[in-house]
């Protein structure tokens, strides 16, 4: 059977808003609707693979959607920076189906209709962000995923849940229909077209305080990019079940923020424009302060969700630094990082996810020595840190390299510093963990009938760490991705 | 124009402040019904005098008569009493009716059953957390 | 036959008022009643195709030619709302039979019936006609037969809110017969294209303008306009939820449009903004009425109060587009009346659905509602959505020309207002979310079903049409511009 490319592109963003309808028919039978939640992303991910296959050979697809408004379609375009966020999207979601059906059933949750529904349903507008062809398209996808994700956070129910849910929905749609929304209102009327254009859309004669403006509104806007002070929802959301915190707020929500950054810098404002407004510095400046309190933050963590959230607040700077950078080495740097840091936190978050189901354990302070109790749960933990921190052998490392080479092209030494000083930062607050579970000996109070996670969650958290290293390896193509952004 | 050639307009003008002081000030419904009426009524001399000139007749089509009143607003003002007639009365019916379910006609007494109502509510809402029956209509 | 259907829009209503009281058996009465409203709907959407194709459809009553008859008058603008006023009411009714019967004692349901179908009347009329004075009329039609519908709710607190919104009704269409009496004694003329020819040699006296004062003060009191609102909250509160599903999607909208006709068809745009500081006096109103009723709707212990709050801030945001007094601004409006118009009655259909089963719109006993009602809840939960003008629904398309209007104008400040102010819809829209999915019970809901069907459809048409008209503005947006084309075309 041979779909036609644009039949594809559509079939992405609707398979997965198909197998919602076919979760909640299934709501009596787990095993069906689980299921139907694997069948779905492995279609998925046949999708995106062969939409990768098309567009690496150089061919391009577009879908005219239907006009919204006079002037406002929804249109789907496919570019690498897209391809490349819905295939990391697109394989982690089977990976995550894998690992949450381990997770969900060994804490016995209940509403997990709810649960898969709406995980297919942020999917679903994932692949609509990174395919869309214009900003508006990409802010009501960018919109039904904020929502989407709300019953997934306040998923237990309780006040604490609720609290959470407040403020990541708050801090989230404050800043999309605050800023957002009127930067890109004011977009489209300053340059009277929201198309995405390699180069950008704005007119030269334009003057540099409206688009100065605009972009420090889009900064802000995009609240998933996590830039302080618009970071609190992130460790907000860490209330949720861990395989949302791992697919969503490590993956999919965080990583739609920043891959909106990138988006509206490379094709709204374009990297010419970029590096010679005055705001450019100003938001730059703010992304790498973001990086290192967000790091030094971590460290004073002892939830180790905590811990991983600001770690993820601190690495999606990384990326806004790589657009804002406006070189071509931080691009391909920040979207290569995308991927990598995609493929280490998920394990991370597999990993916590896993300790917290076998051994109740949340803190870091009580996971001394359970390295031997859970050697393949802690190796792949090591393994994820290695790779956030950006040593080889594991992926992370190359995309931290181009962000450095991006950083000397631009010749901005204070942020150059600031990569570094993260680093360290990094280490310190990761590498203790896994460390300390092997080497301190086991602790009297540490109850000897822990075992290793469910199996499907062993699967799970060894394939993404397993990635890991393979990215070290074969990174050509993701890098080949990267480069033709530009 | 002097000011007192336009004397109808200085009664309109007057009546109308009477009326409306009444609606405001006035702690009885029935009261500020009538004060209502009186403000309508007001309105309608103001369109009947409009309508009026000195020394006209009525329009009726005849050689003998060459000056008559416009019967427009006359006409107009027909439709509108017909109108404040018909909200009066069913301002005095609901009075009727705001007698019989508070026991009062006085505004500051239905205000203070209306709290109490109120304050109850909040405090099933926020107070207890008693299990409510539904009352179900039989 | 087809000549006839301006009058027929009105008469068909009017005359079937009465017939109810003869029917007397309430099933049968319910049954007329959505026939006739029907038929209403369908004269008016051949009225706007009419319209659409031909121009302005116009009618002289008994024959008579303008000056000296009544003429009604149709143009995109009222054609438009026509189709809005009797579908809505036509989809209200069909939930009408379950719920007024759980709500109102079986010897008043044709009395409900009556008022309601002589309420439809006086909204159609003002709506059709082109005479001044005859616009009174029929908001007085629509209004008293309003008052009505609020007073048969069974909460004693409806009878005061009935008398409490007949007094300021009254002095508002009492305001506006003074100014239509000043604008005759200044013209000599009640046809309102008459006064639209004759007015623009006398702008300067004095008397034209108090005039104009007299009639906007009346009017804005008709449509709640902040501070006029206070009649407002708890009218809708204490109806029955038919009566507010139907008046808050509908008269306000109507008043709306009246105050429209007269700015723009009548008085004139140049001469509303150059002689008076209306714009900037709208402006201010409306903003202030946006932000303090959303943050009294945030304090709502009733779920129909709080809405009815956001009601009196959605109307801000329909004034402010008028304030902005462009062409941009205006489709603003329109857009709004529309878009809001669906929102509000999908919101009150599905409150009506839930007192249908719980008997109650306190807003804690919706707690744990999501589970027992989920299509109920559900259409409540995409309403608000709407309200908060999330992309999709209507509520984003209005915000989004809103918005636009005002960065066209310049006036940025405005627009972050505008948009900060549809977080505070956010936080009360999200106070009920949580209370029906995420907050256990306060009270037993084991016998509690879904609601019939007979409501969830007419709910849920409503919905779709939430979305619907989100995503396929090619007829909202289209007949808006072309209204307020006109409406600028007739004053250049």
């Amino acid at each position: 059977m041979q779909l036609s490319p644009e039949l594809m592109l559509l079939m992405t963003i609707l398979v997965p808003a198909g197998a919602v309808l076919g979760i909640l028919a299934t709501d009596r039978y787990p095993n069906l609707r689980e299921g139907i939640t694997i069948a779905a992303s492995l279609v998925l991910i046949y999708l995106v693979s062969s939409l990768y296959g098309i567009v690496s050979d150089g061919g391009s697809v577009q879908l005219l959607g239907p006009d919204l408004f006079p002037g406002f379609s929804l249109t789907f375009t496919i570019e690498p920076l897209g391809m490349l966020f819905s295939l990391v999207a697109g394989y982690l979601w089977l990976v995550t189906t894998v690992y949450s059906i381990g997770y969900m059933r060994g804490h016995g949750e209940d509403k997990q209709t709810r649960f898969y529904a709406c995980f297919a349903i942020a999917i679903s507008s994932v692949m609509g962000m990174a395919y869309a062809g214009n900003l508006f398209t990409l802010f009501i996808f960018y919109e039904v995923l904020t929502l989407s994700t709300y019953p997934l956070v306040t998923h237990a129910g309780t006040t604490k849940a609720k609290q959470g849910g407040r403020v990541y929905l708050g801090v989230l749609l404050t800043t999309s229909i605050l800023f957002l929304l009127l930067a890109i209102i004011g977009t489209w009327h300053t340059a009277g077209t929201l198309t995405f254009t390699r180069g950008g859309v704005f007119p030269a004669e334009v003057p540099t305080l409206v688009t100065g403006t605009l972009l420090v509104l889009f900064i802000f806007g995009i609240g998933k990019a996590a830039i302080m002070p618009f970071h609190r929802w992130l460790p907000a959301a860490m209330v949720a079940p861990t395989p949302v915190s791992a697919l969503l707020h490590a993956v999919a929500v965080v990583k739609a923020g920043v891959f909106t950054v990138m988006k509206v810098c490379v094709y709204i404002f374009g990297l010419d424009l970029l590096s010679i407004l005055p705001t450019t510095n100003v938001m730059l400046y703010l992304a790498a302060t973001t990086v290192i309190l967000a790091s030094i933050v971590a460290m004073r963590q002892d939830n180790l969700k905590a811990r991983l959230a600001y770690s993820t607040v601190s690495q999606l700077g990384y990326i806004t630094i790589g657009a804002l950078l406006a070189t071509s080495a931080g691009v391909i740097g920040g979207s290569m990082h995308i991927a990598m840091h995609a493929f280490g936190k998920i394990t991370l978050f597999f990993c916590a996810g896993a300790i917290m189901v076998a051994s109740h354990k949340t803190e870091i302070s009580q996971m001394r020595g359970l390295g031997w109790r859970m050697p393949i749960t802690m190796a792949a933990f090591f393994i994820g840190s290695l790779s956030i921190i950006g040593l080889p052998p594991t992926g992370g490392t190359w995309g931290k390299w181009f962000l450095m080479v991006g950083a000397l092209d631009a010749g901005q030494w204070p942020i150059m510093a600031a990569l570094m000083l993260s680093s360290l930062l990094n280490i310190a607050y990761l590498l203790p963990i896994p460390l300390r579970a092997f080497f301190s000996g086991v602790p009297p109070e540490s109850p000897l009938q822990i075992k290793e996670a469910p199996l499907p969650s062993l699967i799970a958290l060894s394939v993404t760490a397993i990635g890991c290293v393979i990215l070290f390896f074969f990174t050509n193509p993701l890098y080949q991705l990267a480069k033709a952004i530009l | 124009m002097n000011i007192l050639g336009l004397y109808n307009y200085w009664i309109v003008v007057i009546l109308i402040l009477i009326g409306f002081y009444i609606v405001i000030a006035h702690e009885n419904l029935i009261k500020k019904l009538v004060g209502l009426t009186i403000f309508q009524t007001a309105v309608f001399f103001f369109y009947i005098s409009v309508g009026k000139i000195k020394g006209a007749t009525a329009p009726i089509l005849n050689d003998s008569l060459q000056v008559y009143s416009n019967p427009l607003p006359h006409c107009l003002i027909l439709t509108a009493i017909v109108v404040g007639i018909s909200t009066t009365a069913l301002g005095l019916a609901l009075v009727v009716r705001i007698q019989e379910a508070y026991g009062s006609i006085e505004e500051h007494e239905l205000h203070a059953q209306d709290n109490n109502d109120q304050l109850e509510s909040q405090l099933e809402a926020y107070g207890t957390r008693k299990q409510f029956n539904i009352m179900k209509r039989t | 036959m087809t000549a006839h259907y301006p009058v027929l829009q009105v008469i068909v209503p009017l005359l079937a008022a009465p017939f109810c009281l003869v029917l007397r058996i309430p099933r049968l009465v319910a049954i007329f009643a959505i026939l006739v409203s029907a038929t209403a709907f369908l004269i008016s959407t051949a009225l706007l195709q009419q319209v659409l194709s031909h121009g302005i459809v116009i009618y002289e009553l008994g024959g008579w030619a303008a000056p000296w008859g009544i003429e009604y008058r149709i143009d995109q603008l009222n054609g438009y709302l026509l189709v809005l006023i009797s579908g809505i009411s036509t989809v209200v009714l069909i939930a009408a039979q379950s719920s007024i019967g759980r709500e109102l004692p079986e010897n008043r349901h044709t009395f409900f019936y009556t008022a309601y179908l002589l309420c439809l009347t006086g909204l159609l009329g003002i709506l059709v006609t082109g005479d001044a004075f005859n616009l009174f009329v029929f908001l007085e039609i629509a209004s008293l037969s309003s008052y009505i519908l609020i007073a048969l709710g069974t909460d004693r607190r409806a009878l005061t809110a009935s008398y409490q919104y007949l007094i300021m009704g009254t002095i508002g269409a009492t305001f506006i017969i003074i100014g239509v009496g000043l604008m005759y004694m200044m013209t000599g003329t009640l046809n309102m294209h008459d006064l639209s020819q004759r007015l623009p040699e006398i702008y300067k006296s004095r008397t034209v303008l108090c005039a104009f004062g007299f009639f906007i003060v009346g009017v804005c009191l008709k449509l709640a306009l902040f501070p006029l609102h206070l009649w407002l909250p708890n009218a809708y509160a204490y109806a029955p939820s038919i009566a507010t599903a139907f008046l808050a999607a509908t008269s306000t909208k109507v008043a709306v449009y009246v105050l429209i006709r007269f700015i723009f068809s009548i008085f004139g745009i140049n001469f509303v903004i150059t002689s008076l500081p209306l714009s900037e006096i709208f402006l201010v109103l409306a903003l202030a009425g946006i932000f303090a009723a959303s943050i009294s709707a945030i304090y709502q212990l009733n779920i129909k109060r709080l809405f009815a709050y956001s009601s009196i801030a959605q109307i801000g945001y329909m004034i402010l587009g008028l304030a902005i007094g462009t062409q941009l601004g205006l489709t603003a409006t329109l857009l709004h009346l529309f878009n809001h118009a669906l929102m509000k009655g999908a919101l009150f259909l599905a409150i009506g659905a839930v007192v249908y089963r719980i008997n109650s719109s306190q807003l804690h006993h919706y707690a744990g509602l999501g589970k027992k009602m989920p299509w109920t809840m559900s259409a409540i939960v995409v309403g608000g959505l709407s309200l908060i003008g999330v992309p999709l629904t209507v509520g984003f398309v209005s915000k989004w020309y809103l918005v636009t209007a005002l960065l066209d104008k310049g006036w940025w400040p405005v627009a972050v207002l505008v948009l900060l102010s549809s977080l505070l819809a956010v936080v009360y829209v999200w106070r009920i979310v949580e209370w029906i999915y995420f907050t256990p019970p306060r009270i037993i809901l084991t016998d509690i079903q879904e609601a019939p069907l007979s409501q969830l459809i007419p709910i849920w048409l409503l919905v779709l049409a939430n979305l619907y008209f989100g995503v396929d503005t090619r007829l909202t947006v289209g007949v808006s511009k072309l209204a307020a084309q006109s409406l600028f075309g007739v004053t250049l």
